[in-house]
């Protein structure tokens, strides 16, 4: 790898009699090929690519610092905005780590709502991933088809979470609510229709002359030296090492859902492509295998059955009418109206040191007043012991990893982000130099560079 | 087979400060002369074959249990209430050496995908002359993930060779990963003038 190549002195020994000279050329910071901002400085030996440098932290915003500085709980919007193509994996993911920190569990049907809502992110992340990269290459139809199936994800996504994007769903030891009613059903259909689109996407893609000459042999890695840089996720199972944190181990419901783990052999941008698509593919199968084992969780009524509506229940408990409240379960609404209701308790741990009590407690009894108050107060809140965890979860781009000391405060005394595609940015040089210039944008396409998880 | 930790414990024993497992991860804390010949050893030693470094990083432990959020800000604290204590059983963590003496600490998580382990190792590092040896020679992963502790902490990795900042730009001051930056410093604002 040429190390900082800007330095080094251009001139090449001339050809015959004609003088000739390394051009440097500025690819970014804001350039439509970029995605979001970062800058390439490319040292040119006619079309050829002979030195980079690849310069990084335009969006830098402190996110260490800040989960440094907020409780737990507070991170959680955070984490929303580092891979922000799939911000449910994030959201998990940090969750995660915070409750083994705590060594809490959550319940299983949350462990399943968690598989399927990771897997809804990853296939949108992977969609605009090729999609970009398609249309960067000429491919716009591919892009539209695909733009348009991740809409239908996004509208799974906010039928969920109550958002498209900036979801926040994830809670330490839970999440933020229920599936919604016929979420099973129209997933499937949703489903199907994306299967569809992957095949006309395919169609227009795999075989295609153009394609095919853009993407294979350019941007190859050998697998050896793609695990030296630390690279993981699609990347380096395109390079044929079939290393995957959710087969290597297993969390969530992963260990109970069948699935495999494409490879590809040479290690270019095609076979990154054949990957991604065959990955899209299995996240179906697990989001179909996961909706049919999802366990219901416990459902309580009182003695007659009666549930009240739960704005009624709080004006009622304001009032002072909470005689029986105890015993009586509200269906909520898991949509963002919802939000401001009780939480279904069977999408959540019983586990009282992190989980906010079900509104109906916090307004009906001294318990749960005092549970929520412990948990909300300033200088309360979430604590874990003191301890340090690393949690790797499978993000869309490769390991996503959070390592948390905590100094028994209620917050994270160092919180740190392992971004996927952090390394796979150091890596960009070795990727690029001997290519051709026109290179440069299929191989930065299969990066899948994001920039608030690199940046951070 | 011995676990890597016990490889890695019985090649360096002069040079182990200490040891731990906190749920079920085991830590060696390791002195840092040792760091380039036990960066070798992990790599290419069969039973540990780390080929991975997953993450390298830095913790400041300046305000360590210091800090004001340590405790809860009420005159008399009240004490959890029997439900939301932690379970009797929960294990208990000790960083391993004085946070007086080491004011930082590298910490490199390893993972090899031949034999799907993890480890870590954490280097200590006093705040008087803060600098480890680099292992970009080892594992190239390491050669950006040190430039960003460089950048952030401020800590200097001899034999790298290309230590400039990466996230921040060069004429930042300071590195804002440290304790003792402040989190609403300002730094005066850079480019051309217009």
């Amino acid at each position: 790898m040429a190390v900082a190549p800007v330095q080094r002195q251009a001139a090449s020994p001339a050809a015959g009699s004609i003088e000739t000279r390394h051009m440097f050329l500025n690819i970014g910071p804001s350039h439509p090929a970029m995605h979001g901002i970062v800058q390439l400085v490319t040292e040119l030996d006619g079309e050829r690519v002979v030195g980079a440098d690849v310069e990084i932290g335009y969006l830098h915003r402190c996110f260490e610092k800040h989960a440094e500085a907020s409780p737990y709980n507070n991170v959680i919007p955070y984490t929303d905005r580092l891979n922000y193509v799939s911000p449910l994996i994030n959201n998990f993911g940090f969750c995660l780590a915070v409750e083994r920190l705590m060594d809490i569990q959550v319940t299983e049907r949350c462990q399943y709502i968690r598989t399927i809502m990771s897997e809804v992110s990853r296939i949108t992340d992977h969609l605009t991933c090729v999609g970009a990269s398609a249309m960067e290459i000429g491919a716009f139809t591919v892009f539209l088809y695909m733009i348009k199936a991740r809409e239908w994800l996004n509208e799974l996504t906010e039928l969920v979470t109550g958002a498209r994007l900036t979801i926040s769903y994830g809670r330490v030891g839970g999440v933020k609510a229920d599936l919604p009613e016929g979420f099973a059903e129209r997933t499937r259909a949703r489903l199907e229709q994306i299967r569809g689109v992957l095949i006309e996407c395919d169609t227009l893609l795999t075989r295609n002359r153009i394609f095919m000459d853009r993407m294979q042999g350019t941007g190859s890695i050998s697998g050896e030296r793609a695990l030296s840089y630390g690279i993981t996720g699609p990347f380096l199972r395109g390079s044929g090492v079939a290393f995957d944190v959710r087969k290597a181990q297993p969390y969530f419901a992963y260990d109970k859902v069948a699935f495999d783990v494409p490879t590809g052999r040479q290690g270019d941008n095609y076979d990154r492509y054949l990957v991604r698509m065959e990955e899209m593919e299995q996240s179906m199968r697990i989001i179909e295998q996961a909706l049919a084992q999802i366990p219901d969780g416990p459902i309580n009524v009182d003695g007659e059955g009666k549930v009240l509506p739960a704005d009624v229940m709080v004006d009622e408990a304001k009032m002072g009418r909470v005689a029986g409240f105890k015993q009586v379960r509200v269906v909520a609404d898991p949509t963002l109206e919802g939000a401001t209701r009780g939480i279904r308790d069977d999408a959540v741990s019983p586990e009282r040191r992190a989980m906010l009590p079900v509104k109906e407690d916090t307004y009906g009894n001294i318990e749960g007043l005092m549970n929520h108050f412990k948990l909300i107060m300033l200088g309360h809140g979430i604590r874990a012991p003191k301890g340090e965890y690393y949690s790797a979860v499978e993000g869309a781009n490769g390991e996503l990893g959070f390592y948390i000391v905590s100094d028994g405060s209620d917050r994270g005394y160092r919180v740190r982000v392992r971004p996927p595609c952090f390394m796979i940015m150091a890596a960009l040089p070795e990727l690029i130099i001997g290519d051709q210039v026109a290179d440069i944008i299929p191989t930065f396409g299969s990066v899948n560079m994001i920039g608030g998880e690199l940046d951070r | 087979m011995a676990h890597p930790s016990e490889l890695l414990r019985q090649q360096f024993t002069a040079d182990v400060l200490a040891h731990h497992a906190y749920r079920g991860q085991p830590t060696v804390l390791l002195s840092r002369e040792a760091l380039p010949s036990a960066a070798r050893f992990l790599k290419d030693t069969p039973g540990l074959d780390f080929n991975v470094l997953m993450d390298l990083t830095a913790v400041d432990y300046l305000t360590f249990g210091k800090a004001q959020s340590s405790a809860p800000r009420l005159a008399t604290p009240s004490p959890l209430p029997y439900y939301m204590t932690p379970k009797a059983s929960a294990e208990t963590w000790e960083r391993g050496v004085s946070n007086d003496q080491y004011r930082f600490e590298v910490v490199y998580h390893f993972y090899s995908t031949a034999l799907n382990h993890r480890l870590r190792v954490k280097v200590p590092v006093a705040a008087a002359e803060p600098s480890v040896a680099s292992v970009t020679s080892v594992w190239a992963s390491a050669n950006w993930m040190e430039r960003e502790v460089w950048d952030l902490f401020g800590i200097m990795f001899q034999g790298h060779p290309d230590l400039r900042r990466l996230l921040l730009y060069e004429s930042f001051q300071g590195h804002p990963l440290r304790k003792d930056y402040p989190i609403y410093k300002r730094q005066p604002l850079i480019g051309p003038k217009n």
